[in-house]
């Protein structure tokens, strides 16, 4: 998304900065930009490839060290790597069936990067790579693809099933199915939205009050507003820890409910 | 110049009011919430199991909001 685009006129902007010390657009921080390469084109190393790479080296690190030694009683690393094996697995178990714990290790996967970009987005200067949609897109329309192509495979026609509610009156059933249709299409759509939106939401917020703190450099209010500022910046930032992991969770259980709905499409 | 001014009046009023969505959802997501407390406080043993479900509709009243966030991050910023 290019968000960022600076919406004061350059001359203004220069002299709005000299009188005021920091101003910045909340926005600002969703801008991508290459590391090495002077613009953007296509093969370029930018900064969201780099933190997603962190991301990813991140989740090796902690499961090759949490698996390394497999001592009986866990050390830390090993009990964070064991708590979050158990808690998707009993969640796609619980959700998805038993015989959904065949496609265990892809949820594993969305879950623990999703987390992984999360958390890291939120170290001050850190880019949250979650917060585009380009990025959380290619993971909905993955899950999208990959549930709706093994509800085929699985089912056959009886996949249609998912659409044709058979505890319905025999009325409702079309308008019903036409809804069901809809709500199917539209998943992927909210499936990334969701995550990009939450992300990007919250760390805006942050910038919004990030911006009302150096009041206390210009005017006498700001002995009022700045501490309110930096108070608000505290909460907000603790509860963007709460939404980063309960992201993570919905992004997964929601791709659990939808394998459930491709391995058992009756209603 | 006259009629940039009116697009620009027109999005910022368009992005304002694509936020009342949100309070909609803060309604939907509170109502969710608030439901299964008064459940799990009626029948406390049967709510650990139910803290996914909770998690799902929350989830679903939400994602509306956020779609009302969508339209105006893109009003201010893609129109």
């Amino acid at each position: 998304m290019r968000a960022a685009r600076p919406r004061r006129t350059k001359g203004k902007t220069m002299a709005s900065e000299a009188e005021q010390g920091l101003t910045f657009h909340p926005m600002e921080q969703f801008k991508v930009r290459p590391l090495f390469d002077s613009a953007l084109n296509v093969t370029s190393i930018s900064n969201v490839t780099l933190w997603m790479g962190v991301a990813v080296a991140c989740v090796i690190v902690l499961f090759v060290l949490g698996t390394s030694k497999k001592a009986v009683v866990p050390g830390r690393t090993q009990s964070v790597a064991e708590v979050a094996y158990s808690f998707i697995y009993k969640m796609v178990v619980d959700v998805a069936g038993q015989d959904g714990v065949r496609y265990f290790p892809y949820i594993f996967t969305l879950f623990t990067f999703i987390l992984a970009s999360n958390f890291l987005g939120l170290i001050p200067g850190a880019f949250t790579t979650t917060s585009h949609i380009a990025v959380t897109a290619v993971l909905a329309v993955l899950v999208f693809l990959f549930v709706t192509i093994l509800g085929i495979v699985r089912n056959g026609a009886h996949f249609l099933d998912l659409f044709w509610v058979k505890s319905a009156p025999l009325a409702l059933r079309p308008i019903l199915a036409v809804i069901e249709v809809i709500s199917y299409f539209v998943r992927p759509v909210s499936h990334s939205i969701r995550l990009a939106g939450n992300m990007m939401a919250g760390h805006a917020v942050i910038k919004v009050f990030a911006a009302f703190a150096p009041l206390i450099l210009m005017s006498a209010i700001g002995y009022l507003v700045t501490p309110l500022a930096i108070l608000a910046i505290v909460a907000v930032y603790a509860l963007e820890i709460l939404v980063a992991f309960i992201q993570a969770y919905v992004f997964t259980i929601l791709t659990c409910v939808y394998l459930k709905d491709a391995l058992h499409p009756g209603h | 110049m006259e009629l940039a001014a009116a697009v620009a009046l027109g999005k910022y009023i368009g992005a304002g009011l694509a936020c009342m969505g949100m309070g909609g959802s803060a309604i939907g997501v509170g109502n969710v919430a608030g439901n299964f407390l008064s459940g799990a406080l009626r029948n406390p043993s049967a709510a650990g199991g139910q803290t996914a479900t909770l998690f799902i509709g929350i989830a679903f009243a939400e994602a509306l909001g956020i779609f009302s966030f969508l339209v105006a991050l893109l009003l201010m910023f893609a129109v």
